[in-house]
């Protein structure tokens, strides 16, 4: 209950009140900084190193034309896409854990990646098709499965967890599919396969970024707007209706969004994983704040997504290993860095 | 078999209604024979089919007819099937009660993060390329990712929540590792992509007489853990005032349940549905009992996981689709049906 006395509500002059969250606040505002830097940073990596302060100068568009190709028409649109990808994917991670209720309710969890994980083996094993295809065919595979899941668990409304379960079912089946069209592939499309499954930003242009960035334009500010009605949804559906909340009309808009902001971001870079399961648990840590933290949330996928590239890109060199490979060890030693010292502090 | 007479013991001290303990072990009864036919079945069905009186045969006598051989080959695959199947499910059930979430599976504790990821150093690194070189690798990574959650997730106050975030940190790290070097190495790839599907096909009897003694080791473990696990489902501060001693519970169940996947996984590959799925379906019928719930669970457990082989040999004929494939086309559905059929409030 420390966590509620931080908080303060602002009054306006008009009479409107805002319940403010300084912590939450200052943790968004870090975290936004530390994400830039990172961009930053990550512009400026790569086979030609380009100092930090010709990046900002060069975004700013003075910079000579050698650079500005190389920032603006090559690493820009990767770094968008990561950015992008990452704060869909840390929204929608929080988005689904919020609406099942369930800390291990993420996409990953719920069969949304095997979805579009499906859609875009099939594209490449049955098909070899081109990489637009591939995209395509994600893309639909990860729409499909999340009405496909919406419908089978619609029952006079979708409860969190019976919509979980169903997600772990379908979740399973798929990925007995993507399993067996892996061993049906030969080596070349098995090991085009296991690249796109790991998450890939490498290639990405401006192409890819408009989509998602227009999707996100439209997406996020609904989702966001839906987040006081989901706060009260986490007390329980009685409660929730009892406070005046449209229960299944929120969750139905809510679950559309995450669906949207997943399926397509994992089109545009593959089912990255962790992302949506780690952000929302990290950031829960970082604001010690009840209630879904969407915006940190949003800010912690983005940051780990692009940290995450940076350093495969530090690590190994240039496009050697995709990024997916590292989102999983840096979100993953930084959530266990975090549980271990929640526990030397005592608190659970 | 360890199983089946445990329950008779249990029936005369318990105080739910006698019809119900009978209707229950009466059940149980049924399910074994199921077990018997199913595990008949295995041995008789396949590329060449066999009659039942020459398994029967087959089974008893060894005369060296081609009947004998082909049951003497199948009889080691069934053994195997029946032995990891039980060990999933007893794994599923012990993890499930254990975190007190019924997402819980071998794979939500990184277990099989750690298998996969030491058989893949295995391959990668040591140049093993047989499955009875495979086992001790993937019985030391789970067996060593299964104390590092537990080390982790908190030995003292280890909560369900904080266990499941352990796991599941531990095997996104894992998993990006595998990733890694399935992307660089090809050979690694071309490999581990049979290994991971889950089959039953490569057993062997050097395999399983490796695997057996921690096998049957936490099966016993498992279901002597019955009801310490059952006074924890009722939450920690009740548990505690019944005189549960929660974190001798706790580290034991982690135990039984990593051993038991950890030497299946080794076996068989990680066939994640049977253990996620078998206690969700047992519990509709046996209620919240785990002293009900982990017989049953061994028991049909291997009549999945069989069922599935069977499946697998006769759709492709004389091909097979890997066990782990059918076990979740068929489990998934059946699954999400059981989940539907079910009220709100129950589940």
């Amino acid at each position: 209950m420390k966590t509620l006395s931080r908080s303060r509500a602002v009054r306006t002059p008009g009479g409107l009140s805002l319940r403010l969250d300084l912590r939450s606040l200052i943790v968004v505002v870090l975290l936004l900084v530390a994400v830039l830097a990172a961009g930053v940073a990550l512009i400026g990596t790569g086979d030609a190193h380009i100092p930090a302060m010709d990046v900002l100068r060069t975004l700013a568009g003075n910079g000579n034309p050698y650079q500005d190709f190389i920032v603006n028409e090559l690493r820009l649109p990767r770094l968008l896409v990561g950015l992008l990808v990452g704060a869909s994917l840390g929204l929608g991670g929080a988005l689904f854990q919020s609406i099942s209720r369930n800390p291990l309710g993420s996409p990953d969890v719920l069969g949304l990646a095997q979805g579009s994980t499906a859609g875009a083996l099939v594209m490449i094993v049955l098909f070899s098709g081109s990489a637009a295809a591939v995209t395509a065919g994600a893309l639909v595979g990860g729409l499909v499965t999340g009405l496909g899941i919406y419908l089978l668990a619609w029952k006079q409304g979708v409860h969190g967890y019976r919509l979980v379960l169903v997600g772990i079912g379908v979740s399973a089946v798929l990925t007995a599919v993507n399993s067996y069209l892996i061993t049906k592939a030969d080596i070349v499309d098995a090991a085009r396969a296991v690249v796109w499954m790991t998450g890939s930003l490498s290639g990405r242009d401006w192409t890819q970024v408009w989509p998602l960035l227009i999707l996100c334009a439209v997406v996020v500010p609904v989702v966001l707007a839906g987040g006081r009605g989901l706060r009260m949804l986490e007390m329980g559906d009685d409660v929730a209706y009892a406070l005046g909340v449209r229960v299944h009309r929120v969750r139905l808009v809510l679950m559309a969004g995450a669906v949207l902001l997943t399926a397509a971001a994992t089109a545009a870079a593959g089912p990255v994983g962790f992302v949506a399961l780690t952000a929302p648990q990290l950031a829960r840590r970082l604001t010690r704040s009840p209630g879904p933290n969407l915006v940190p949330s949003l800010c912690m996928g983005a940051g780990l997504l692009v940290t995450a590239d940076w350093l495969c890109q530090r690590l190994f060199g240039a496009d050697q290993l995709p990024v997916g490979v590292v989102t999983g060890v840096v979100g993953g030693a930084y959530l266990l860095w975090l549980l271990v010292g929640e526990r030397r502090a005592g608190r659970v | 078999m360890l199983v089946e007479s445990r329950p008779e013991q249990r029936a005369e001290t318990a105080p739910a209604p006698p019809k119900r303990q009978l209707a229950r072990a009466l059940g149980l009864l049924l399910a074994v024979v199921l077990l018997v036919f199913v595990a008949m079945a295995s041995i008789g069905v396949g590329a060449k089919s066999l009659a039942p009186d020459l398994v029967w045969h087959g089974l008893f006598h060894d005369s060296g007819t081609y009947a004998d051989i082909v049951v003497r080959d199948r009889i080691s695959r069934t053994v195997l099937g029946l032995l990891a199947g039980a060990a999933f499910g007893l794994s599923g059930s012990v993890l499930q009660a254990l975190t007190r979430n019924p997402l819980a599976d071998p794979g939500l504790l990184g277990i099989n993060a750690g298998a996969s990821a030491a058989v893949v150093t295995a391959i990668t690194f040591f140049g093993v390329t047989s499955l009875s070189g495979y086992v001790w690798f993937a019985f030391a990574g789970a067996a060593a990712v299964g104390a590092l959650v537990w080390f982790l997730g908190g030995t003292r106050g280890a909560t369900p929540v904080r266990l499941a975030l352990a796991g599941t940190a531990i095997g996104a790290a894992l998993y990006g590792y595998l990733q890694a070097v399935m992307i660089t190495d090809d050979e690694a790839l071309s490999r581990m992509r049979f290994w991971t599907v889950g089959s039953l096909d490569s057993a062997d009897d050097r395999t399983i007489v490796q695997v057996l003694p921690f096998l049957l080791a936490g099966m016993v473990l498992s279901l002597a853990l019955a009801r310490p696990l059952n006074a924890m489902e009722m939450g920690d501060d009740t548990a505690r005032a019944l005189g549960a001693h929660l974190n001798r519970t706790r580290a034991l169940a982690m135990l039984a349940a990593t051993v038991l996947c950890g030497a299946a996984t080794a076996s068989c590959g990680p066939v994640m549905f049977v253990g996620l799925m078998v206690p969700h379906v047992v519990r509709s019928f046996t209620g919240p009992d785990l002293r009900w719930i982990l017989p049953y669970a061994a028991v049909l457990s291997p009549v999945l996981l069989l069922g599935a082989d069977i499946v697998g040999r006769l759709v492709a004929r004389p091909a097979e689709i890997q066990v782990g494939v059918i076990t979740a086309l068929i489990g998934g559905p059946v699954f999400i049906f059981l989940v539907r059929r079910r009220r709100t409030a129950q589940l």
